[in-house]
């Protein structure tokens, strides 16, 4: 079944070239490690997915591009385009002549409305494409005018006019310290809407990923496009085709409604963050081995602990043994704090993966109560390798992860809101005080549901 | 992709605007190697093919054939706008772009506002409107003028108004040189304070310049030129103030190199919207994150590096050096030390091969000895533009909206005052029709309520930050 990705923004679209260039790269690399037939399912499985073909045999990937100001788009194709190995639908982007303006408000309430045709327009003629159509991912960031508030405005559309279909929202969260100002008050609105119109909210913190190109990766110095060829990465070890768990003869079919199924049981609990190891740079994997147990054991560390990478990961933070008393209400200043999760999904990749033990990812403490281990973990195991790397594991988690950085968040946009700074800039455009307030109760909701589990 | 239209009214509009456009035209050869007419250049010219008479000469793709800048020149003296069109200058501005008179305002704000406002209010509405039918997507009207004379404050501010009524939609960036304490206008305090309130009112955005902080940067940059220090190693046309390499050699006049700043700045401040980069900033976001109330749109400035030495590879510590630099009290293009008040909100606009990890690093270097108003402990917002400016490698505007600009309003408001209680020079603004002491008294107290802002926000600097209780949920 095929994903149609929506990239909106500079961002956005920055990023969704990065991603469907990993995935065509690694599904035409060498390193398989398995069988040339089994090499070939994986590159038509992914090929079916994320990719249209032409008549000349080069893949075009089903994707739509939105931004409200050329020069990205402009960058974006040609960058495919130069890489010869695939490129973007000739019509498939919309583009308009001045941006958002960083103004949540202006791209949810004049930009959406005012190009809603054209834009659906567009990916409705991607979706016909698919023979078989699994659903949709939005690329977007929370910062920003167009990802952010175009971004909403898309998704509730997709949610009222494709509501059998998935949507997956690709979120950015930005740096801490400001690529925005007013990136709180644009999040705030956007985390809202999304939580009403996405069925799953994919998180990436930029503060994370610069970390680990800087610790992790040893770059020296740092662009957007080493986070984002970060991000591609885990992403692709998502995506990329896994067997399905009862039979082991074929890719799975449904990538998207499968991870639902398994991350998001409740509707109050949709984010979803990613970790996974191992990374590092080219160079230093050359001279790197590793073994399933050890891989799995940081893995699990890092979901317990709350780590965002391999690396400063503390070993003192335990699941609560059973028997004793539950620690009760997360208290969001507590250092050891454990990191309960709802539901967690680990996808392994390459060399002897079937001998690998995740029983450690069993263990019901690492839970809430309200599912039995068993249907709160999964494990998707595959033996063709992911992008050089002779074994890999990604960590899909429902947890509270997100919980510090969207407190954080609100925190922020609620001491601006008290102050009324900048709120004339959106209520120019329709986005009312009272619009604040409802984002800002919805999320106090959200934090508190994560933080009582 | 955006255009943008620059009005520039009075002598130091018009000189000002002079080296803008020669700067522009310098930066757009050395990107646009192929002559092709992009949507980059468009932003600020046309492509007009010379051979077809009147109007309908213009060309939106292809080859260039002849770039006409998008401006309109307004002068109520002949004489620096004759000296535009003799120049060198001469086909990059046709005679419909003009509008001047022989006589001038005499330094008198009433003089240009009201006499010349209504003399050739219609005019000036059909130029405006004629270049911004030229425009595809019209986005910003760039005003340049000098508050303290009589053209470009009075009849540059009855501008405002009229760009406000007339193209809502269009930002009004105005770029303000300020009198400093020398000046010798005498009756620029009057002139100035009129010219605030229209500011107050009608710009989406001001960024005051002062000729004192011009003035002390070209003497900065010529000590260590001259000092020897450097010794061969800065390239001459890399200095923030340099005209060399233009490309047509015009005789160097005394305010060259200042006005070449302010040039430098406008195309800073444009810079990321024309060019690419991997973190764009159009030029409606820089109203959207520095604004964030209304009547607070005043801006300080300040642009580094002032020179480049020649050394291809800039070692993180020099580029690290270059945001220091920006919040030194040296590099303000107004008389104002930004780190010893406080901060509302702060642009970093940076050009050239630098990245994200660079700008974080110096972020998180320089946070801790800056003050941030309490609810925008964080505000700061960042760009990066791949393409650099003729001459440098890289370069940073930093764009500051911060309590600092308080004294220069103060002393305005003294000076002023001075003049005021006398009553002095006070007949010839009277004299002319539709002006009485109310305008002065409106003015004034329009200046007094901003300074007040100011302090209020001064007055919280101090406090401990404290967060404030959270909406609590039922569970």
């Amino acid at each position: 079944m095929s994903i149609v990705t929506v990239q909106l923004g500079q961002c956005g679209n920055q990023i969704g070239f990065e991603v469907f260039d990993a995935l065509l790269r690694d599904s035409h690399s060498s390193h398989g490690l398995c069988c040339k037939r089994e090499n070939e399912a994986y590159q038509a499985s992914c090929k079916e997915r994320f990719f249209s073909e032409e008549e000349n045999g080069v893949p075009i990937a089903r994707a739509v591009l939105v931004d409200m100001e050329p020069k990205v788009i402009n960058q974006t194709l040609s960058k495919a385009a130069q890489s010869g190995r695939w490129k973007y639908g000739q019509h498939a982007c919309f583009c308009q002549k001045q941006g958002s303006g960083n103004n949540w408000a202006y791209g949810y309430s004049v930009h959406g409305p005012r190009h809603e045709e054209s834009i659906m327009n567009l990916i409705r003629k991607e979706v016909e494409k698919c023979d078989s159509f699994s659903g949709f991912f939005i690329i977007m960031s929370m910062a920003g005018g167009t990802g952010s508030g175009i971004g909403a405005f898309v998704t509730q559309n997709l949610q009222d006019q494709y509501s059998n279909s998935l949507k997956m929202n690709q979120i950015i969260w930005p740096y801490g310290t400001g690529e925005v100002i007013v990136q709180n008050y644009n999040s705030i609105l956007t985390l809202s809407h999304l939580y009403r119109s996405s069925d799953a909210l994919l998180v990436h913190e930029n503060d994370a990923v610069h970390k680990i190109c800087a610790k992790l990766m040893n770059i020296k110095q740092i662009s957007f496009s080493d986070i984002n060829q970060v991000l591609a990465h885990q992403l692709g070890s998502v995506f990329q085709p896994t067997y399905s768990a009862e039979s082991s003869f074929h890719y799975r079919r449904n990538p998207l409604g499968d991870l639902m199924e398994h991350l998001v049981p409740h509707p109050e609990f949709k984010m979803l963050s990613v970790r996974n190891v191992p990374h590092m740079s080219e160079n230093s994997l050359a001279y790197s081995t590793f073994t399933w147990a050890g891989l799995l054991k940081h893995l699990r560390q890092m979901l317990i602990s709350n780590a965002k990478m391999e690396e400063g990961i503390d070993w003192h933070v335990r699941p609560p043994s059973s028997g004793l008393p539950s620690l009760g209400k997360m208290s969001l200043n507590k250092d050891l704090h454990f990191n309960t999760s709802i539901a967690n999904l680990v996808i392994l990749r390459g060399k002897d993966v079937q001998s690998a033990d995740v029983e450690g990812f069993k263990d019901p403490a690492l839970y809430t109560s309200w599912l039995e281990p068993v249907n709160a973990f999964n494990v998707w195991k595959t033996q063709r390798a992911f992008s050089k790397y002779e074994k890999s594991a990604v960590l899909v988690s429902n947890s509270q992860f997100l919980v510090k950085p969207l407190d954080m968040i609100v925190g922020k946009a609620w001491n601006m809101f008290a102050s009324k700074a900048y709120i004339h800039q959106y209520t120019k455009f329709g986005i009312e005080e009272e619009d604040f307030l409802d984002s800002f109760t919805s999320l106090e909701q959200v934090v508190a549901s994560y933080c009582n589990l | 992709m955006t255009q943008s239209v620059v009005v520039q009214v009075g002598q130091c509009g018009n000189q000002i605007g002079c080296c803008f456009w020669d700067l522009a035209l310098r930066e757009h050869a050395a990107v646009n190697q192929k002559g092709i007419y992009d949507e980059a250049i468009s932003s600020f010219f046309r492509n007009v093919d010379t051979r077809v008479v009147g109007d309908g000469g213009s060309i939106s793709k292809g080859k260039i054939c002849s770039l006409k800048a998008r401006a309109v020149l307004i002068d109520m003296e002949e004489g620096v706008v004759n000296e535009i069109l003799q120049g060198p200058l001469r086909d990059v501005f046709d005679t419909k772009q003009l509008i001047t008179d022989i006589s001038g305002s005499g330094n008198n704000w009433a003089v240009g506002h009201r006499v010349f406002g209504s003399l050739y209010q219609d005019q000036i509405l059909e130029k405006l409107r004629k270049s911004a039918e030229h425009c595809d997507c019209l986005q910003c009207f760039f005003i340049i003028h000098s508050m303290g004379g009589g053209t470009g404050s009075g009849l540059g501010t009855f501008l405002l108004k009229m760009l406000e009524d007339e193209f809502p939609e269009v930002y009004r960036f105005v770029t303000s040189i300020y009198p400093s304490g020398e000046d010798d206008v005498i009756t620029s305090p009057y002139n100035s304070v009129l010219a605030m309130k229209e500011l107050n009112e009608h710009a989406d955005c001001v960024l005051p310049i002062d000729n004192q902080s011009l003035f002390d940067i070209i003497s900065k940059i010529d000590l260590m030129v001259n000092s020897g220090k450097l010794g061969t190693t800065v390239k001459p046309k890399s200095l923030v103030t340099s005209s060399s390499g233009a490309l047509k050699t015009r005789p160097k006049k005394p305010f060259d190199a200042m006005n070449n700043i302010v040039a430098n700045l406008l195309l800073n401040l444009t810079s990321s919207a024309r060019f690419e980069g991997s973190l764009n900033m159009d030029l409606n976001e820089i109203s959207m994150n520095l604004v964030p109330f209304p009547q607070l749109h005043y801006l300080v400035s300040s642009l580094t590096p002032l020179y480049t030495l020649t050394d291809v590879n800039i070692p993180p510590r020099r580029l690290d050096q270059m945001f220091s630099d920006a919040f030194s009290k040296d590099h303000q293009l107004l008389r104002a030390d930004p780190k010893r008040s406080l901060y509302l909100a702060c642009a970093l606009m940076v050009r050239g091969n630098v990245q994200i990890s660079d700008l974080r690093r110096n972020i998180e270097r320089l946070k801790p000895s800056l003050q941030f108003v309490s609810w925008n402990q964080e505000g700061w917002k960042t760009s990066l533009c791949s393409i650099p400016p003729v001459g440098h490698s890289h370069s940073l505007l930093a764009l500051a909206n911060n309590t600092c600009v308080k004294p220069t309003f103060m002393e305005l408001k003294e000076r002023f005052m001075r003049l005021y209680k006398k009553k002095a020079h006070l007949h010839h603004y009277l004299q002319v029709e539709g002006m009485e002491e109310s305008c002065f008294t409106e003015a004034v107290s329009s200046l007094s309520a901003l300074i007040q802002e100011y302090n209020q926000l001064d007055a919280t600097k101090n406090m401990p930050v404290q967060d404030l209780p959270r909406l609590s949920v039922a569970m």
